[in-house]
């Protein structure tokens, strides 16, 4: 930051500091001097380490962001949110089937939902929260999947709900039940395991592995490149 | 959104656009030719920053003594323990497990859980919350020749080309042959790869490859894998205990020279643990927090190497630390965002780079160093990057050309994080295209392991981003989320069965540290100079000063 660097005031967990203009909350915190153990991760927007609640002067609204993607503004009053304590039912994936009656047992504050929509407005990823708790609860598990795919499990939306759900987790479990059962086979895959596993490339590659370098090279540069 | 004198460069870059959409469209045709193997060496020669005067220096101390490595490892290596070992209690462990794994990112989540299904208990330790790491962050995809036009032969054939033929062979082999049956394991988990309407895969191409075996969960590849693996490790819990915010400081070995045991310190609660293990495999991921170079870095917190310096002092071998990956296509603009990852995939779906005139200057998809130092040539050289307005310098990567290629909708569909990271500060990538350069990405090298991720240290194991020699001197795009997977499995594995087998333990020592720490002393090296780091320091200088901390290189907790 240059030296005529503009400042804005932040209220980091109500104390004032002076802070960059542009700052993402991160850079204000360690700005003022903080070394950041909890509440940070990728530094990037996909870990959800990083869930922090403000104010913003003039505003009435408690928001919920990110800090690593949030530019902190003048008179903003923050605090970050060390974890989210949660529930997280145990399950052998390869034992569920992927139905409602899955969610039934593993999940039954799903049913609660009271369709505020609160979720949605504190969802940073702009998630369509509610309509995948509302998938879930009519056993939609491909639709719940899909529209909650970029989650990233800030807690955020669990904290403001009215109705104690933890969405995300739910998420969670609907993603892994679609990779697994409802996600169509590639039989291009399975051709290709059946070849690795009965030998079909050891000899060939054991080749290339004693094969001298020119060689190589030669190769690698004369093979075909047929891109789809 | 951008500035005025930014918007005059992109009106070339939108003239010139119509042009280049229709050499896209010639099926098979590059857009720009490929280089020769002479071009490529001196692009690399004149422009990659591993290159350039005083980027490596030898290292002084340790196995790979009067070695030349990056310089920012050598001074890292060049360092004392964080405590003085003699304070531990090694004969009373606070924990005793089969397997320890340190890390808990891909590579160390598919490790424990493998090692847990094969009957071992497992103790996880991790620097910050489970999957707190750059497998979490990885957004393009994952290799795995599964094509009916594609062989593991062929995969074989570009991890190698990429890695420009130094890679170790047993090693590749295993990556390439084990790919398909990773990719099975993982949808098994239950990861939700993209597919056409039949089932099959969706591939694409990446930086090197000579056929389309990129596959992706959208642009949330690391994501989509690694939130899966750890729903997966929260599910064993009789198998798996795990312990965040505690980084693993050091390794314990015993008389006979075997890996035993380590250090632990809580982050939080400032305590150590002694933990005692028949096997222990490192899965600390890479080094971008050291800003080699003054790079900015797509790397999460936590990447310090600290996994290579207490291996490095048990005697463990590294290599090819002497070279650093920058991802050609790192943002510049707007600040805040800067040095993070324009996925590989936006170059995949048919995004160009161009320069400040709108022309194309190198074909979008050369493997990673040989881009880079392109991008680099450009603005250096030739002079035609667009500078931003802190100063920086970038060249436009023409995003709107996805949907113009693809159809419209494409870019929301399979960029949704890209899409995302860029609205929140008003700049629409489907209009307008981005401004990259060069970022410090991937640690090319590390330590060295045999086709079971054995350390030449018995009951040491190394998986991910840590080990050295699969790739050579350059990973190509894919093979690292690729080896995450096959050799977190393989050491897993190996660490349970060495495990299960009984180890016979000698008397626990840190003899090796106090040794190490000798030699360092001899080189009048600073005692300051601890080492692993744990985390980077971004506190200001007249903060710090205040704190009293200024001269303390990393973490002082
Ligand atoms: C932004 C980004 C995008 C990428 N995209 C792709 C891609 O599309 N395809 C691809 O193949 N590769 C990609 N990569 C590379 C790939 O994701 C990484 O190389 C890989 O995830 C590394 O995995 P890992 O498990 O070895 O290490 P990590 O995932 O980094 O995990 C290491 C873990 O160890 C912990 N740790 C570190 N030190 C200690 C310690 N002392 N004690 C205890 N724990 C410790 C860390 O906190 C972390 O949790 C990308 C990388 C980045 C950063
Ligand atoms: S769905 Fe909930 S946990 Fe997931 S990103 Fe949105 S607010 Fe965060
Ligand atoms: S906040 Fe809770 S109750 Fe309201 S819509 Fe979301 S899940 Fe339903
Ligand atoms: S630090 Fe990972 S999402 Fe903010």
């Amino acid at each position: 930051m240059s030296e005529e660097q503009k400042m804005v005031k932040a209220f980091i967990m109500g104390e004032a500091y002076d802070v960059p203009e542009g700052s993402t909350i991160i850079m204000a915190m360690e700005y003022a001097g903080f070394q950041m153990k909890r509440g940070v991760g990728c530094r990037e927007g996909f870990c959800g380490a990083c869930a922090t609640v403000y104010r913003e002067k003039g505003d009435y609204k408690l928001k919920g962001g990110l800090a690593c993607q949030t530019v902190v503004t003048d008179g903003m009053t923050l605090a970050q949110i060390p974890f989210v304590p949660a529930e997280k039912p145990i399950y052998d994936i390869k034992e569920l089937t992927p139905d409602i009656d899955t969610i039934k047992t593993l999940f039954p504050t799903i049913f609660r939902c009271v369709a505020c929509n609160t979720c949605t407005k504190a969802c940073p990823q702009e998630i369509k929260v509610m309509d995948y708790v509302q998938a879930l609860k009519r056993g939609d598990i491909g639709r719940a999947a899909d529209l909650s795919f970029d989650c990233i499990r800030c807690g955020l939306c669990a904290l403001r709900c009215p109705s104690e759900i933890v969405q995300y987790n739910a998420a969670t479990l609907a993603q892994r039940l679609y990779g697994r059962y409802l996600n169509k086979k590639s039989p291009e895959l399975e051709e290709r395991i059946v070849e690795v596993e009965n030998g079909k490339y050891e000899k060939e590659l054991d080749e290339l592995v004693e094969m001298p370098r020119e060689e190589q090279s030669k190769r690698y540069y004369a093979r075909e490149i047929k891109l789809k | 959104m951008y500035p005025d004198y930014m918007m005059k460069s992109i009106q070339m870059v939108e003239k010139t656009r119509p042009k280049r959409l229709e050499l896209a469209k010639k099926q098979g045709k590059q857009v720009f030719p490929a280089m020769s193997e002479s071009e490529r060496q001196a692009v690399l020669d004149n422009f990659h920053p591993d290159f350039k005067k005083d980027a490596r220096r030898e290292v002084r101390v340790g196995v790979n003594k009067g070695e030349s490595l990056t310089t920012e490892v050598a001074d890292l290596l060049e360092s004392y323990s964080r405590v003085d070992p003699v304070i531990f209690d090694l004969n009373n462990p606070d924990h005793e497990t089969d397997v320890l794994v340190i890390g808990a990112g891909s590579a160390g989540m598919a490790a424990a859980i493998t090692a847990g299904i094969n009957g071992s208990n497992v103790l996880l330790a991790t620097k910050l919350r489970l999957g707190d790491s750059n497998s979490m962050m990885a957004q393009g995809g994952i290799q795995a020749a599964d094509q009916k036009d594609d062989s593991p032969v062929l995969h074989y054939l570009d991890v190698m080309g990429g890695g420009h033929f130094e890679n170790k062979p047993d090693l590749v082999k295993a990556l390439v042959n084990d790919g398909p049956i990773a990719i099975k394991w993982l949808e098994e988990l239950g990861v939700m790869f993209d597919k056409n309407e039949d089932g099959s895969m969706m591939v694409k191409p990446g930086g090197g490859t000579c056929r389309s075996r990129m596959h992706s969960t959208r642009d949330y590849t690391g994501a989509g894998i690694c939130r899966v693996l750890r729903d997966e490790v929260y599910n064993m819990p009789d198998k798996i205990k795990y312990l965040e915010f505690t980084s693993i400081i050091e390794l314990i070995l015993d008389e006979k020279g075997q890996a035993v045991g380590a250090i632990g310190y809580h982050l939080e609660t400032k305590q150590y643990m002694v933990i005692k293990a028949s096997s222990i495999i490192i899965a600390t991921g890479g080094f971008g927090r050291l800003h080699v170079r003054g790079f900015e870095t797509t790397n999460h917190y936590g990447a310090t190497a600290d996994g290579l310096v207490i291996a490095y002092r048990a005697g463990a071998n590294l290599m090819f630390m002497d070279s650093v990956q920058y991802h050609p296509t790192g943002a510049v603009f707007p600040e805040q965002i800067l040095g993070f990852l324009c996925t590989e995939k936006i170059r995949s779906m048919g995004a160009q780079p161009v320069n400040h005139d709108g022309d194309l200057f190198v074909y979008p998809l050369e493997p990673r160093d040989i881009e880079a130092a392109a991008f680099i040539r450009e603005c250096a050289e030739r002079g035609k990057g667009v500078k931003t307005p802190t100063g920086k310098v970038g060249i436009w990567l023409d995003s709107p050309l996805i949907d113009l290629i693809n159809g419209e909708g494409a870019t929301q569909k399979y960029l949704p994080a890209m899409l995302r990271q860029y609205k929140r500060f008003d700049i629409d990538v489907i209009k307008y295209p981005m401004l990259v350069y060069p970022t410090l990405h991937y640690q090319n090298g590390g330590v060295e392991v045999d086709d079971k991720g054995e350390t030449k240290i018995p009951g040491l194991y190394v998986a991910g981003e840590a080990v050295g020699g699969i790739h050579g001197r350059n990973r190509l795009m894919g093979n690292s989320q690729l080896d995450l997977i096959v050799f977190g499995r393989r050491s897993g594995y190996w660490a349970s069965e060495r495990a299960k087998k009984g180890v016979q333990f000698g008397k626990l020592t840190m003899q090796h540290v106090y040794d190490y720490e000798k030699k360092v002393a001899k080189l009048k090296i600073p005692r300051k100079k601890i080492a692993p780091i744990i985390l980077p320091d971004y506190i200001p200088d007249h903060v710090k000063i205040k704190q009293k901390t200024t001269e303390y290189f990393g973490t002082l907790f």
